[in-house]
């Protein structure tokens, strides 16, 4: 009985590479087919990328074509270098609005950047475990908190704060849209932070606590440093966030078209003048195709912010 | 046996949780000289390596009873600095990890840790740790590039040179050339003869070979116990235990 077992399955070279071949019959061979799939998936990939692509220009070249026209009656400089908006009289000086767009940006992040990295490392290396499970569920619900929530949190508790504080008549301005955007993208920074310093091998901190290291200096002498590039990645997110961010800075700026000369004055900014003026100009003004070109310059300041993050983050790693 | 005893383990057992990976170890460890930690996987030997800088400490359920004397000081004792014991008990893994910086930095960092900020200072000592490990002629005219460019074997050494950076007396290495092929491992071997005058140097290592070629005295594990130790020549050649004599010819582990 094994002996037959045996021999029936010794089979013979011939037959074992016929098995081996396709059952004839079909019209289109193996080869052909698989050829068809992989062209065709190429295809639609590379049609996905380009739309992405022609998508992005449109925006682009669409905002740049309306905003270019601003310049036929107002001149590059005032549009530049003048801080008078009044385009009722006929002053349309962006500068205040772009000032305070980098204004409230760098605000924003020098206020939420800090406190985001130390929650990061609160949360991926000093926490217990089960609070941290219980952490990281609130922070990522925190990320998806709409923004008019937290500009209508702003106006209702932080600018009354605010002004006990200041005893001013009025708070609204850069510092009450920084604080409101620090806390608006500080889950956000947070969170990715935290992502990146979890993934810090532990080898690296073997060897750190090796050589007698405390954790304090662990955790700012070699993790930090090697999570360094995902939590750049992390301030990018939350710096976009910040620049492009209108409903809640709109709730506690103050609307006011003048250049801040302090924390606690009225001012605007690109994104803010433009929610607030689009739906109550002519559509063929210049005024509407100022508001163009200042979409437009956000967009661009945006792009530049990006790539000069990249780049200094370049730097500082082949610096160190 | 020789020299004088610069660690003594005394009755030594260290629970994971329930699980008690060492059991009544008891052993002594003689200064200036090589020891050895044979014997087969999961036999507790990284894990008594590990007991003597304390790096243990970080796993969360370890517990140890006995103690560990170094130069008659219980490292387990309340008043001992853990940074401190370290700094004098140096370690190097199995993988090689230097830290993603420049090969500069992996070496300064250890005395910048520990205070030293002169540039001068900081120079002398890397230039000394990095040829001490046998590796200042092959890396001083890229000292900025990064560390992680170098090869396996090329990095281990770095990773000694960055433990000698401190000024350890005590040098553990756990299975450091497992990892590597065996041209790195007979420079590792070298250089842990060359280091034997100056720091005790305990190794674990998985390679019989390897134990019998460099180490002095050699310690048998199995099962979280000391089977046996004493002089490598003599363990070899003249086990007085039966297992020792079946893992040694290669009928087990």
């Amino acid at each position: 009985m094994l002996e037959m077992n045996a021999q029936s399955r010794v089979i013979a070279p011939a037959e074992l590479g016929n098995s081996l071949r396709q059952a004839g019959g079909d019209r289109l061979d193996r080869r052909s087919r698989l050829k068809f799939f992989n062209s065709t998936f190429k295809v639609i990939c590379v049609s996905a990328a380009v739309f992405v692509c022609l998508v992005l220009f449109g925006i682009l070249f669409l905002m740049f074509r309306t905003g270019i026209m601003t310049f036929e009656t107002v001149s590059f400089k005032e549009f530049f270098f003048s801080a008078n908006w009044d385009p009722e009289n006929g002053h349309f000086g962006a500068l205040l609005f772009i000032f305070g767009t980098f204004a409230l940006t760098g605000l924003t992040l020098v206020l939420a950047v800090p406190i985001a990295v130390l929650i990061a490392v609160f949360l991926a290396e000093i926490t217990p475990v089960w609070l941290r499970g219980a952490l990281r569920p609130v922070m990522d619900l925190l990320v998806g908190i709409p923004s008019v929530v937290y500009g209508y949190l702003g106006l209702t508790i932080l600018i009354p704060m605010l002004r006990e504080l200041t005893g001013r008549d009025l708070a609204d301005g850069l510092l009450a849209a920084a604080i409101v955007l620090a806390i608006m993208v500080l889950p956000t920074i947070a969170r990715i932070s935290d992502d990146a310093i979890s993934a810090v091998p532990k080898k690296y901190r073997d060897a750190s606590y090796a050589l007698g290291s405390t954790r304090f200096q662990t955790i700012f002498g070699v993790v930090l440093p090697a999570a360094r590039s995902g939590i750049v990645y992390a301030i990018i997110l939350g710096m976009a966030r910040a620049i492009g961010e209108t409903m809640a800075v709109v709730m506690v700026i103050g609307n006011t078209p003048q250049l801040a000369d302090s924390l606690f004055t009225p001012t605007a900014v690109l994104t803010s003048n433009i929610v607030m003026q689009i739906t109550s100009v002519e559509f063929d003004s210049t005024w509407n195709y100022a508001l163009y070109l200042m979409g437009f310059l956000l967009l661009a300041i945006s792009l530049l912010l990006i790539v000069a993050v990249r780049l200094l983050q370049k730097k500082g790693a082949k610096a160190s | 046996m020789q020299a004088t005893a610069l660690i003594e383990i005394n009755k030594l057992n260290l629970f994971y949780g329930a699980f008690q990976a060492l059991k009544h170890v008891s052993l002594e460890i003689p200064q200036r000289a090589i020891t050895a930690f044979i014997g087969p996987s999961g036999c507790g030997k990284s894990t008594l390596l590990r007991t003597l800088n304390r790096m243990n400490d970080m796993i969360p359920g370890a517990r140890v009873e006995g103690s560990i004397e170094i130069g008659g000081t219980d490292i387990y004792a309340g008043d001992v600095h853990v940074e401190t014991l370290r700094k004098k008990v140096g370690m190097v893994f199995q993988q090689p990890n230097p830290f993603p910086k420049s090969i500069y930095d992996n070496v300064a960092y250890g005395p910048r840790l520990h205070g030293i900020t002169k540039k001068r200072e900081l120079d002398e000592i890397v230039e000394n740790s990095l040829r001490s490990a046998a590796l200042w002629n092959e890396v001083k005219d890229h000292l900025k590039r990064s560390a992680l460019s170098l090869s396996g074997g090329q990095q281990q050494r770095l990773c000694i040179a960055r433990a000698l950076a401190v000024g350890p007396d005590v040098l553990l290495m756990d299975e450091a050339t497992s990892a590597l092929d065996p041209i790195s491992t007979i420079k590792i071997e070298e250089l842990a003869q060359e280091l034997k005058d100056r720091y005790t140097i305990v190794m674990v290592t998985h390679n019989m070979h390897q134990a019998a070629r460099v180490s002095h005295q050699t310690v048998f594990f199995l099962n979280g116990e000391v089977v046996e130790y004493s002089a490598t020549e003599k363990l070899f050649s003249d086990p007085s235990d039966q297992r020792t004599e079946d893992y040694i010819s290669g009928r087990f582990g």
